[in-house]
Parts: C-alpha cells; sequence; structure tokens
C-alpha cells in the first residue's frame, strides 16, 4: 500500500512539474498576474509530493518490504537500520529519486526565497526549472521507478546492500553531492531566464551568486567527503584516482567554481556577462554529462554502482536538449549583451579572467581525459587508458600559474593598476615562501623534494598573499566592518592553500611497507614500531570475519592500539577490508590487512601519510566559506528586496 | 632492529623462523622500492574494473607485480618494464596515454585555449585604450535596457541595476 502512494505522488510530481512548465511561462507572455503567481505553489507542491515519495521510499526500506524490486535487491533483515535508510538511495532508482527530491528542495528554496525577485523573472526562473524537472521526472517514471513490486513471488529476504556502501559515507556523500549537481541547476535557471528575458544587467548576477555560492559549497563537500571515503573504505589509501565518476564530479566543480568569480566580475563590474552566462550553462550540462558517464554504464570505473546502457540513451537525450536548447538561445541573444566594465591588462579583471582561462583549460583536461579513451576505442585505434601520471603532470603545470595568480589577485584593484607596486611584495613574499618551505620540510622530513617543495611553497605563497591582503585593507576598513564575502574569498583561498600543500605533501612524502606478520612480530616504518598484538574473530550484524590488532608505538611511548579487519558479507558473498586509522593533523597511520598466507601469517600493508588529512581539512574550509558568502548582508533577502523595491 | 624483534619473536613463539617480519617483496634498494611502487601505480590491471596494478587483488594484477619484480631484478629500467607490459597486455596497460593524431588533442587544446585567451585579452585591452572612453557608459546601459522593458516590473529592474552599479562603484572608489 505505502510503496503505491509513493509511486502515486511521483505521478502527481510529475503532473505538477508540467503545469509548472507550461502555464506561468503563458502568464509571464501574457502579463497575466494570476497564471505567473502559480508557479510559487506548484513549486511547493512538487517538493511536498517528492518528498512524500521519498518518504514511502525509505518507509519501504525501513520496514523490509521485500515486496518491492528495489528494496529486495538493495537491502536484507539482517541490514541494519541507518544502512537501511542509505540503501533507499543506494540503487539506481532510489538513488534517481533523491535526486529528485533534491531538484524539488532547491525549487522550493527558490519558490519560497525570491520574494524579492520581479515577478516575471521570477516566473521565468521557476519555469526554467520545472523544464528541467519535466525531463528528470519523465525520466524515473518511464525507466527507472522505484516502487516496482515483484508480486505475486516475492522473495523471502532481500539481496543486501553492497557491502562497500555500508558506511558512514554512503549516508552522508550522495545527498551533499546531489545538493551540489542539482543546485547547479537554479544557476542555470537563472542564467536561461535572463537570457529569455533579454535583461542581463548586473542585477542579474547578484541575484544568481548566493544560489550559485550555495550550490558550489555543497559540491566542494560532497566531492571532499566521497574523497575521504574512498580513502577509509576502499582499503588501500588512495583518496584522488582520477576514476570517471571522480572527474565526473570533478568537471562541474572546476566550471561552477570559475562561475562563482566571473559572476562577481559581473555584478562589481558589469563586465564577462556573456561569459558568465556560458559558464552557468556549461556547469549544468557538465553536471548532467556527469550523470550520465556515471548510469549509463559507458565508462569503467570502480565507483560506479549503478549502472545500465539502455537508461544511459534516456539521459543522453536529455542532454543533448539541454545543450542544444539553451546553446541556441545563447547565440540568439547573447549578441545583445554587451558588457561595458573596461580594464586594463593589469587589473583585477584580467586576474579574474586568467583564473577563469585556467580552470576552463583544466575542465578541458579533465573532459578530454575522461572521454578520449572511448573516442579512442570507437575510431578503431585501440583501446587506452588515460590516469593518475597524464593528469597528475597536466595539473602540476596548471596549479602553478593558478596558485600564483590567486595570492596577488585579490591585491590589484579593479579597473587599472599599476604594475610597479607589485614588484617588491611578490619578491618578498616568494622569498620568505621559500624559505618558510625549506624550513619545514627540512625540520619535518629531513629530506627535500622537490615537487612537494613547489607545492608547499605554492600554499605557502597564498597564504602569505591573503594575510597580507587582510593587513593592507584593514588599514581602510575596520576588519568588523569588513563585508562577510570578503572574508569568505580570504578563507576560500586559505582553504586552497590547505589542500595544496596536503597533496604535495602526503603525495611526495608517504611510505608504505608490505610485509608478513605473526603474531608477536613487530615491523617499523617512519619511526612507529608496528607490533601484531593478536588476531581475533569478530561478528557484526551481517557479517563475520577476522581483526588484526597492531599496537604503533613511537620511541617506545605508545601511540594507538588499531584494528585491521577483513570482513565476509555471506549474502553478497563478498570480503572487504576495513582498513585501521589512527588519523592525526600531521599524519595519519593506516593498516590494511590482506590475507592469510599458508603458512599462517597474514600479509599487511602500513602506511604512514603526512598531512593527508589536510586535503578534506581544505576541502572543508572552502565549503564553509562558500557557505559564509550567502550570510553576506548584501545576498540576505530583505536587503534584495530592498533594493528592488527603491 | 633485527635483533630485537627476533628476540621477541624467540619469547613468543617456538619458531623462530616465522617469527622474523619478513617484507612480502625483498627490495635490493631504497630506489628500487621506489620504482616498484611508482610502477604498480601506473600500470592498470587489465582485468578490473578501474584499478592499477598495486591495488587491485586480482590474478593477473598480482601476476603482473611479481613480473615487474622480476623485470627490475633484471635490471630494466622504468621505461624497459613499461615497454614490455605494453607489449604484453597492450597500451590499455598503462595509465599514460601514447602521443598520436587523436590523443594530441589531451595536451593541445588546453594549451592551445590559454593561448587563445590570452591572445584576445591582450588585443581587447590594446584596442580599448585606442578608443575613446564612449560617452557616458550608464547611460548606454539604460538605453539598452529601455529598449527591453516591455512592462513596468522591467522598470523597477533598471532603476535596481543602476543601484546596484551605483553601489559598486562607491565599492569601487573606496
Amino acid at each position: 500500500m505505502i510503496p503505491e502512494l509513493g509511486n502515486f505522488a511521483l505521478y502527481i510530481a510529475f503532473a505538477l512539474s508540467i503545469l509548472l512548465s507550461i502555464f506561468p511561462a503563458i502568464g509571464v507572455r501574457q502579463n497575466n498576474a494570476r497564471l505567473m503567481a502559480m508557479a510559487p505553489n506548484l513549486s511547493i507542491g512538487l517538493f511536498v509530493f517528492t518528498l512524500f515519495s521519498f518518504s514511502c521510499l525509505v518507509y519501504a526500506f525501513l520496514t523490509d518490504d521485500f515486496t518491492v524490486v528495489n528494496v529486495a535487491q538493495n537491502s536484507n533483515s539482517a541490514l541494519p537500520n541507518q544502512y537501511k535508510f542509505a540503501a533507499s538511495f543506494g540503487s539506481h532508482e532510489g538513488s534517481f529519486l533523491l535526486w529528485l527530491l533534491m531538484q524539488s528542495g532547491w525549487l522550493f528554496a527558490v519558490a519560497i526565497m525570491s520574494k524579492g525577485l520581479p515577478v516575471d523573472m521570477r516566473t521565468r526562473i521557476l519555469t526554467v526549472l520545472g523544464w528541467v524537472c519535466v525531463g528528470f521526472y519523465a525520466y524515473i517514471i518511464i525507466s527507472s521507478n522505484p516502487f516496482e513490486r515483484t508480486l505475486p513471488y516475492f522473495p523471502v529476504d532481500g539481496r543486501d546492500l553492497n557491502p562497500l556502501l555500508q558506511d558512514i559515507g554512503m549516508i552522508i556523500h550522495p545527498p551533499l553531492l546531489y545538493m551540489g549537481y542539482v543546485g547547479l541547476s537554479v544557476s542555470f535557471a537563472f542564467a536561461i531566464a535572463a537570457l529569455l528575458s533579454g535583461n542581463l544587467d548586473s542585477t542579474w548576477a547578484k541575484w544568481s551568486r548566493p544560489w550559485t555560492a550555495a550550490a558550489w559549497a555543497f559540491l566542494t563537500l560532497g566531492i571532499t567527503v566521497g574523497s575521504w571515503w574512498a580513502y577509509s573504505e576502499l582499503g588501500w589509501g588512495g583518496w584522488w584516482f582520477w576514476d570517471p565518476v571522480e572527474n565526473a564530479s570533478f568537471m562541474p566543480w572546476l566550471v561552477a567554481t570559475a562561475l562563482l568569480h566571473s559572476l562577481a566580475v559581473s555584478e562589481k563590474r558589469n563586465a564577462f556577462k556573456s561569459w558568465t552566462v556560458f559558464l552557468a550553462i556549461a556547469a549544468f550540462s557538465l553536471s548532467l554529462l556527469g550523470t550520465f558517464l556515471v548510469r549509463s554504464g559507458v565508462i569503467v570505473s570502480v565507483h560506479a554502482f549503478a549502472s545500465d546502457p539502455e537508461r544511459g540513451i534516456f539521459i543522453l537525450i536529455l542532454l543533448a536538449l539541454v545543450i542544444g536548447g539553451s546553446l541556441l538561445l545563447y547565440s540568439l541573444r547573447a549578441g545583445n549583451i554587451k558588457s561595458f566594465g573596461k580594464f586594463s591588462i593589469f587589473s583585477r579583471e584580467s586576474m579574474l579572467w586568467g583564473n577563469n582561462v585556467l580552470l576552463i583549460a583544466a575542465t578541458m583536461v579533465v573532459l578530454m581525459g575522461t572521454l578520449l579513451p572511448l573516442v579512442h576505442k570507437e575510431i578503431g585505434l585501440g583501446t587506452i587508458s588515460i590516469g593518475e601520471p597524464f593528469f597528475n603532470q597536466m595539473f602540476t603545470y596548471l596549479i602553478v600559474p593558478f596558485a600564483l595568480l590567486l595570492g596577488i589577485a585579490p591585491l590589484v584593484r579593479w579597473k587599472q593598476d599599476k604594475l610597479n607596486n607589485f614588484v617588491t611584495k611578490p619578491v618578498v613574499v616568494i622569498i620568505s615562501s621559500v624559505v618558510l618551505t625549506l624550513l619545514w620540510l627540512k625540520v619535518e622530513f629531513n629530506d627535500i623534494n622537490l615537487l612537494a617543495a613547489l607545492g608547499t611553497c605554492l600554499a605557502v605563497w597564498v597564504v602569505l598573499f591573503t594575510l597580507l591582503e587582510l593587513k593592507q585593507t584593514s588599514k581602510k576598513v575596520s576588519l568588523f566592518k569588513l563585508p562577510l564575502s570578503h572574508y569568505s574569498m580570504s578563507l576560500g583561498h586559505i582553504g586552497l592553500a590547505f589542500v595544496i600543500a596536503g597533496v604535495a605533501l602526503t603525495s611526495q612524502y608517504s611510505v608504505e611497507r608490505d610485509v608478513k606478520m605473526n603474531t608477536g612480530d613487530s615491523a617499523e616504518l617512519r619511526g612507529y614500531q608496528f607490533t601484531f598484538d593478536k588476531i581475533k574473530n569478530i561478528e557484526g550484524p551481517n557479517y563475520d570475519g577476522w581483526a588484526a590488532v597492531i599496537s604503533v608505538t613511537k620511541q617506545d611511548k605508545p601511540v594507538a592500539t588499531m584494528l585491521a579487519e577483513k570482513r565476509f558479507y555471506p549474502v553478497q558473498r563478498n570480503t572487504m577490508t576495513e582498513a585501521a586509522i589512527d588519523d592525526g593533523f600531521f599524519r595519519d597511520i593506516y593498516i590494511s590487512l590482506g590475507e592469510r598466507l599458508p603458512d599462517g601469517a597474514w600479509a599487511l600493508r602500513l602506511y604512514v601519510k603526512p598531512y593527508v588529512r589536510w586535503i578534506w581539512l581544505g576541502g572543508i574550509i572552502v565549503a564553509f566559506a562558500g557557505g559564509l558568502t550567502l550570510f553576506d548582508r548584501r545576498y540576505r533577502n530583505k536587503n534584495v528586496a530592498k533594493v528592488t523595491a527603491q | 632492529m633485527n635483533k630485537f624483534v627476533i628476540t621477541i619473536g624467540l619469547l613468543l613463539l617456538s619458531n623462530i623462523a616465522q617469527a622474523t617480519t619478513e617484507d612480502q617483496i625483498s627490495f635490493k634498494s631504497e630506489q628500487q622500492k621506489q620504482l616498484y611502487l611508482e610502477l604498480t601505480a601506473e600500470l592498470r590491471c587489465p582485468k578490473c574494473q578501474n584499478q592499477n596494478i598495486a591495488d587491485s587483488n586480482a590474478v593477473v594484477a598480482k601476476d603482473m607485480r611479481v613480473k615487474t619484480k622480476q623485470l627490475l631484478d633484471e635490471g630494466q629500467n622504468k621505461q624497459q618494464v613499461i615497454d614490455y607490459m605494453i607489449n604484453r597486455y597492450g597500451q590499455f596497460a598503462h595509465y599514460q596515454p601514447p602521443f598520436n593524431v587523436a590523443t594530441s588533442m589531451l595536451w593541445l587544446l588546453p594549451i592551445g585555449f590559454i593561448l587563445f585567451a590570452g591572445f584576445v585579452q591582450v588585443k581587447r585591452s590594446k584596442s580599448k585604450q585606442q578608443v575613446d572612453e564612449p560617452t557616458n557608459l550608464s547611460d548606454l546601459d539604460d538605453e539598452l535596457a529601455q529598449l527591453l522593458v516591455s512592462d513596468s516590473n522591467n522598470k523597477i529592474d533598471t532603476s535596481a541595476s543602476n543601484n546596484a552599479k551605483t553601489e559598486a562603484n562607491v565599492k569601487d572608489i573606496k
């Protein structure tokens, strides 16, 4: 009964999305206030019904309703409750319903928080989101209905959730990532609405900015959590593999980052306007492309859990419509957009232009690197792999000019600045960055690796310049009166510095050892003494296995007692390595238990990974900085309303 | 160090041979270990979804690891080992793409884009400086806005945009 209600609610939501995509649009055309007023109400209804539908699915999972195909295939009565909840979006169908929940959630948010916008603009934005919704809801109803039944011959128990997904990461990562992906549809809707109205002034950029920042913050957090999850769950200590699924989330992020900066120029300087619109279209298109790549199964990945080639074609059509339609509109209207802000070659605008160019070049690297193997194979040149060596090399080249620009850009004035002002400062900062870096590496590792030094140096450069900029600004404006968006920028840049330093240090200074151990044995790695205390049986709710108890000491002082597990999940007949991690601000100790060798000893992989946490710490800081923008006075609802009413 | 381990082993276990902690693979030097780690990270397991041979537990990955070690022991350098693997498992087995007409896009497209964008930028800033400042920018903007105005809402809109602009200008002056 409950699944049918959920299904029914989904159909109602679909119907509402069709209404939303038609009538308010007619209202705008005929200047009919009553039709236009439908848009927010329909949006709210869409969200309520989708939420109800999603709750029904969760209910089916929590109550072990194996008459639903989705539940039977992705859950099990022995699965702990929190994972039953996560299983409701562990499958393709379920995850798409979560996607819709997020989509309608954004729609709801726009409907209730955009009262300050002119009615026609608000209606257009909601209508464009309605169009996107029609596509998605049609997709779920036609090809991926999560409420399909197994009746009359339903199984006694379910096939269980993939053990890889039975982790806290599964509960938080998909919702965050989808919030980001789908949130970009809001920036897209703002851009399309502006193109439709033909009214692309800096006000548009101002309205779009907080929404873009919110979506971007979610995306940042989603990617960060995903990286941390892969690190802790996959059991080989990697945090980024340039896997197509990772790339699929990274591309919209890169473009959204460019968009965020370009919006700033559009808002403050009235420049880059048509470029900004293009970026908004590109960011959402890439998030759709990512979805297509991941779900259609055209690419091979370790992280793809819900792929099906037949469904791919639907997303491909949707993708073609969105990209084709919006680019057509763009080409028709972009000619009318005039950017008036003038600026010289050495100005803040130029710096931000550099930021955009480098970010788009990086997106091209990732896009080509992800898609080219497919093309290469199709045109008969044979199969190739594009992975770490290629991407790492390209990103090393790209990050250098990017970080250098990023350091000085906030100090450069808008419009025009004198190059002479920028001779002494960079020289001083560069010298201090190099000195600080060398000291740091010498003290910490007693060995100076060139690549690590380069990365760390860039990070120090960014931090020093950010502090310098704050100090200079404090001479003009009291730091207490500085707008939040300014802090958001400084904090975001410092967060990125953390990521760069973390990546550089952990890639170059991580050490590992593959050992064979018996109880009582001990092994040494980077000053840490690992002693294999014992091996014990473990029994979980839906698995059993072995746990190696390893005590770690440093100079005879205890550091940690760690449990590295090998779990066997009987339902899926799957063996999983549950790595033991002792986390720290400066280093992680990471142990993964291998197999039992014929002579009774155990294979173990020991790692010491310096500064690896900085990558995720940096990501969290960046996301927080993005969120901070929302609380800037300029973007708060009342203020926008006031400006518009004047 | 080893002595210490053996002593503990002697105390705890009867079998001395098992008590010493052995590395799974004994490397000749730290350099060889580094090379081995680099290679196993760059070579792709041909049977897996998308994993390098270091992380994969597949049989073929294990074979490739053993072979890598063997070739290194024979004194082959990094490129020789990679060539051997590509010969045997195809280009697919290496994560670095080969350079040919199709793959050249991987490098040329981003580089070309950066150069093009840089060129446009330089050209734009130069031509702008030659042209006289157009008279009263905000008027022009208003004119454009007027053209697009179709209802009263848009009028409000325009004034809002002016407002934002003034705000931005004030910021700038600051």
